[in-house]
């Protein structure tokens, strides 16, 4: 195997295997189109790393914080539903940063990397990162996990049971942020939610307890990452898009047993 | 700052304290100058029509919702146990209610669960995931759930949707049952009127304001009661308050008793 296939398929199975607990949440609190949002938002970070020259990660992370943040804010205005309120957002945000990047000319943005994710270009350093991160990630939604499972079933029950609601309900926020800016290099702006919502989604049906569905996501999440570059790989077709693809073809395969 | 009794002993005591709590939410005012509260062992029900604020009333009282004015006092360390008005658990979470009355209760054991179950009428669905529950079995788990954590104060909202009438009937026995027996605390939300008044100590009538507040014959009467339901509709509400007007002999006949005039009478 060659190695930019293994460094590709080393950074895939850690975001599949981060992003199975984190996309159940996304599933069971129907947090798709916030996972959008950020992603989409997360391209004005690219314009940010390029108009500072700094890190992209740095500054793809530093805004979806700052979207997150400012939605997690907006949720307390009743006029506008929230997801008129993402759809605006999402929409202004991506179009923004298209224009601006069309306007700086000298930039050297591969755009289309951004959009559709370019895993085969990811080296040794993003790998660890992606672990790193990961397992920071994680260890702090195992911290909040009970009080996030509560507030699933009903918000102000889990109040009145002694859980701190508003805060776990940033903690997530935050967490999801910085999810979807790891995302990004593997599937792209474009992709991001489906290594999210589809794998949890995929778990649903086989699973029995909140936790067996988190890890059984995490599975099949790498299953997919695992089959989509072999795909991307033997029929030479883009890598984001083929794990997307195998991810779909898992899930249709599951909803085919009863 | 209010106490909670030591274990064991029955003397009254004050959990929950909602003092002239007005509240006003996008313009509109929806609750003013409201008072009320509950002790050990009674039973507080909250009446009023659509739109008279008794949810929000029960949520301001829970310290859900902050009131624009007023104070909302409830005991240190109360424990509450809380049924909310609809319970619509997300199909896409696995849960088991097992693992649903456990969030409730981490300490409770199987037996006890089973236990809690029982009471409630709901001892088979143990195993059941909560997606598959029906409505009034969901309420009989909620209910189950609330008993679970030993709650000092029981707060109820409509706590018998869904149910059937038989159902009903048993579940306000066994809040009652749980009131005079166990010495808990009940704050009710219900529209089951003629139910309700039968096992409630106290009614509070709300319509956005205290109408009227005490025992429920009492407020069967009051004018403002009657204003609010209309005459007819609070008279069918009220049969609960029958007169006795005749006693049983032991060999089966009757006797008449001087007549007393009850709040349905029409006549002289």
């Amino acid at each position: 195997m060659d190695e930019f296939l293994a460094r590709a398929l080393a950074g895939g199975l850690g975001l599949a295997l981060v992003a199975g607990p984190f996309g159940c949440f996304v599933v069971w609190r129907r947090m798709a189109y916030f996972g959008d949002t950020l992603a989409h938002a997360a391209l004005l970070g690219v314009v940010l790393g390029v108009a500072l020259d700094m890190d992209f990660t740095i500054g793809i992370a530093l805004l979806s914080l700052a979207v997150a943040l400012l939605l997690g804010l907006m949720q307390r205005q009743r006029q506008l539903a929230s997801d008129t309120m993402l759809g605006i957002i999402s929409h202004g945000a991506l179009a923004t940063g298209l224009v601006a990047l069309a306007l700086m000319q000298d930039a050297r943005v591969n755009l289309m990397g951004w959009l559709l994710g370019d895993i085969l270009a990811i080296g040794w350093t993003d790998v660890a990162v992606l672990w790193g991160g990961g397992v920071v990630l994680l260890a702090a939604l195992a911290v909040v996990w009970p009080t996030l499972v509560a507030m699933i079933v009903d918000e102000d029950l889990a109040a009145v049971e002694g859980h701190a609601v508003a805060r776990a309900r940033m903690v997530l926020m935050v967490l999801v942020a910085l999810v979807v800016a790891a995302a990004m290099k593997v599937v792209g702006i474009l992709l991001v939610t489906a290594l999210l919502v589809i794998p949890a989604a995929t778990a649903r049906k086989f699973s029995r307890t909140p936790e067996h569905m988190a890890v059984l996501a995490s599975v099949i999440g790498a299953l997919a990452v695992a089959l989509g570059l072999a795909g991307s790989w033997r029929f030479d077709t883009p890598s984001g898009p083929s794990v997307v693809v195998a991810a779909v073809a898992l899930f249709v395969l599951s909803q085919a047993r009863r | 700052m209010l106490c909670l009794p030591s274990e064991g002993t029955r003397v009254v005591s004050t959990l929950l304290a909602v003092d002239r709590v007005s509240l006003t939410l996008s313009g509109h005012p929806v609750l003013s100058d409201v008072s009320l509260a509950v002790e050990t062992g009674r039973i507080v029900t909250i009446v009023g029509p659509n739109g008279a604020g008794k949810s929000t009333l029960v949520k301001v009282a829970l310290g859900l919702m902050s009131p624009d004015a007023g104070t909302v006092r409830r005991t240190a360390g109360l424990r509450v146990g809380y049924v909310p008005q609809r319970l619509t658990v997300e199909p896409a979470l696995p849960l088991s209610v097992r693992r649903f009355l456990a969030m409730a209760a981490p300490k409770a054991d199987p037996a006890d669960m089973n236990n809690a179950l029982v009471r409630v009428g709901a001892g088979h669905v143990l195993a059941q995931q909560v997606p598959e529950l029906s409505g009034g079995e969901l309420q009989r788990v909620m209910l189950a759930r609330a008993l679970l954590r030993k709650p000092h104060l029981l707060v109820l909202d409509e706590p018998v949707g869904g149910v059937d009438m038989a159902g009903q009937a048993e579940i306000y026995d066994l809040i009652a049952a749980l009131a005079h027996a166990d010495g808990s605390g009940v704050l009710m939300v219900s529209h089951d009127l003629h139910v309700v008044m039968a096992a409630t100590d106290e009614v509070v009538c709300l319509n956005r304001h205290v109408c009227c507040a005490g025992h429920p014959e009492a407020v069967s009467r009051h004018p403002e009661y009657l204003a609010l339901f209309g005459p007819k509709v609070a008279a069918s509400l009220a049969v609960y308050t029958h007169v006795h007007d005749h006693a049983h002999l032991p060999d089966g006949g009757t006797v008449e008793l001087p007549h007393t005039h009850g709040p349905n009478c029409r006549h002289g």
